[in-house]
């Protein structure tokens, strides 16, 4: 059995946008985006309890070697990292395809995503991989039990929970309600210097600069600017005269 | 131009989200078809999208299509672009889209925007509007190749009825292998008892500031004289509180209401994302840091069970007098 988590690797703190290129800044310390870190532990939960070989899979520059050692440190065996200039800028389509070869190379049972990503990118990513790979997906997942050669997912969604089950080799993607986080003990972090990093480059993967990067983009950033968005909230912090002020701003917005 | 646009519903219910981006399609010119997937019900509710700005609704009825399952849906839009030739395919963003879009993206090599609060035209083509890095940047993006996809917000577009007269199709598709490997073996609904969150025009949720299960009350009473539903963030509903058909947020719901009153709610990411397309959003809360001060329009540092009971009994003067 080998379960595979995929992760992005986010800057760490908070994220900026580099104006001249229009990305997001890859330079400097990298962590696991928080919501990937449900992936991991879930796998490593699987590994403690049905035995299952976990790896760490993620397309990014160097410095994500170092949030992938953080992965290792938790639990997991292995980690791969595609790590090529011009993989830099691919947009979802373009990092599934990247991801997609990656999976196909391991074989995995199992592959595991997170929900959401902090910065703002790869939100349906494990929709497309799964679709590149021809494999069952479910998402929104806040429980997970393995069966002989399936999985049992409870799916939220607005409409209410369904019990998904699919047929291994699956996609999952969990969501932060699935499982509590664990720290990396000092014995784990020892350990992770010595497990196997992988470095790929994007013709190990069969992938040409026309399958990557901007080449192989579909989507496009045109213009940044400041936000349009809400004004400065008004603010009361005088207690005694917040109930009439909001009673008077809410007149005043006819909602009351 | 020529849109597709994927409508959702739930029950006899077809998904406000979903007729808004078709009014919006309808806006933009040029030709305006829908897409409607599921079991017996769909046809009948297809037939009302020419109201909210579609020509054509193409209906995918099966009872294969009853669970929510994005990737036979993906086998339908991929089929339904490929033989009309839509150039533009457009989702209000909900669990079930999501998917359904990413999916649908990988199989026409197509690019896909989401998060988008606004499309127009422009540069020749369309452009998107997307706020990032928590809402503080506008970012305007475009696709390269056709189709274009594209993710929006819910509660991007108001509906708007409007005169017309849909042609309904019926699409028969054969799915993919890996399409029908998932299934759906239990279906859970909550009891939902009272008005939906989703469609109120006005939310009061409930936090962890609030203290304990007993003084939800104040949700419920400011509620209650406002004409509104309570909500509840995740923690609240973790902590048994609440029901979770209450929650609002990323593992909940996601609501677009006229007001929403935040009643000790720190105002994280996850409980963000469920609520940040409210008309207007009041904010009471005790820590002048708490995030959610950020994005709303009116903030109150203050005890909730301070300000909240004289807030009600001001209100209720207000709507007696």
């Amino acid at each position: 059995m080998k379960v595979v988590a995929c992760v992005k690797c986010v800057p760490e703190g908070r994220a900026r946008l580099d104006p001249s290129s229009m990305r997001l800044e890859r330079e400097g310390a990298a962590e696991i985006n928080a919501f990937d870190l449900f992936a991991v532990e879930e796998a490593i939960r699987i590994k403690e309890s049905n035995g299952a070989e976990v790896v760490v899979v993620s397309v990014g520059p160097g410095p994500a070697e170092e949030a992938l050692r953080s992965a290792l440190a938790l639990g997991a065996d292995r980690a791969v990292l595609v790590n090529d200039a011009s993989a830099a800028g691919s947009d979802m389509v373009a990092t599934a395809r990247i991801l997609a070869k990656a999976l196909e190379r391991e074989g995995a049972d199992l592959v595991l995503f997170g929900q959401q990503t902090s910065d703002g990118g790869g939100a349906v990513l494990w929709a497309a991989v799964a679709d590149l790979l021809r494999l069952p997906v479910v998402s929104q997942t806040t429980s997970l039990e393995l069966a002989d050669r399936s999985v049992r997912a409870v799916r939220q969604s607005e409409g209410g929970d369904d019990v998904v089950e699919a047929p291994l080799p699956a996609v999952v993607a969990v969501t932060d309600a699935i499982n509590e986080l664990r720290y990396a003990s000092l014995k784990g972090k020892m350990a992770a210097k010595k497990k196997p990093l992988d470095a790929l480059a994007l013709s190990d993967l069969g992938l040409g600069p026309d399958d990557a990067g901007a080449r192989g983009s579909r989507t496009d950033v045109l213009r940044i600017s400041g936000p349009p968005s809400r004004p400065d909230a008004f603010r009361i912090e005088e207690p005694d005269r917040a109930p009439q002020v909001i009673v008077d701003f809410l007149a005043e917005r006819q909602l009351v | 131009m020529s849109t597709l646009v994927f409508v959702e519903h739930q029950g006899d219910q077809v998904a406000r989200g979903s007729l808004g981006v078709l009014g919006k399609a309808a806006d933009l010119g040029g030709e305006v078809g829908a897409v409607m997937v599921g079991g017996t019900e769909v046809k009948a509710l297809a037939a009302d999208l020419g109201r909210h700005g579609a020509a054509v609704v193409h209906v995918a009825e099966d009872d294969s299509f009853v669970p929510a399952l994005p990737q036979p849906r993906v086998d339908v839009l991929a089929h339904v672009v490929r033989a009309h030739g839509y150039d533009t395919v457009l989702f209000s963003n909900s669990v079930l889209a999501a998917d359904v879009a990413g999916g649908l993206a990988a199989r026409l090599d197509a690019g896909l925007n989401w998060d988008l609060v606004d499309i127009a035209p422009g540069d020749g083509s369309i452009i998107g509007k997307r706020l990032a890095l928590g809402d503080s940047l506008l970012v305007e993006v475009g696709w390269r190749t056709s189709p274009r996809l594209a993710l929006f917000r819910p509660g991007s577009f108001e509906p708007v009825g409007r005169d017309g007269q849909a042609r309904v199709e019926t699409v028969s598709v054969e799915l993919e292998d890996h399409s029908r490997a998932a299934r759906v073996v239990e279906h859970r609904v909550e009891a939902d008892s009272g008005p939906s969150l989703e469609s109120a025009e006005v939310v009061v949720t409930g936090g962890m500031g609030l203290g304990g299960p007993e003084h939800l009350s104040l949700a419920e009473d400011l509620a209650g004289v406002l004409g509104g539903v309570v909500g509840a963030t995740r923690a609240v509903v973790y902590a048994g509180w609440a029901p979770h058909s209450a929650q609002v947020g990323q593992t909940g719901k996601t609501v677009s209401p006229k007001l929403y009153v935040a009643l000790g709610v720190s105002g994280a990411v996850q409980h963000k994302v469920g609520m940040q397309s409210s008309q207007t959003i009041v904010a009471i809360n005790s820590d002048p840091r708490a995030p959610i001060f950020e994005f709303c329009d009116l903030a109150v540092v203050g005890d909730v069970h301070e300000v909240v009971p004289r807030l009600v009994e001001l209100l209720r003067a207000r709507t007696s007098g």
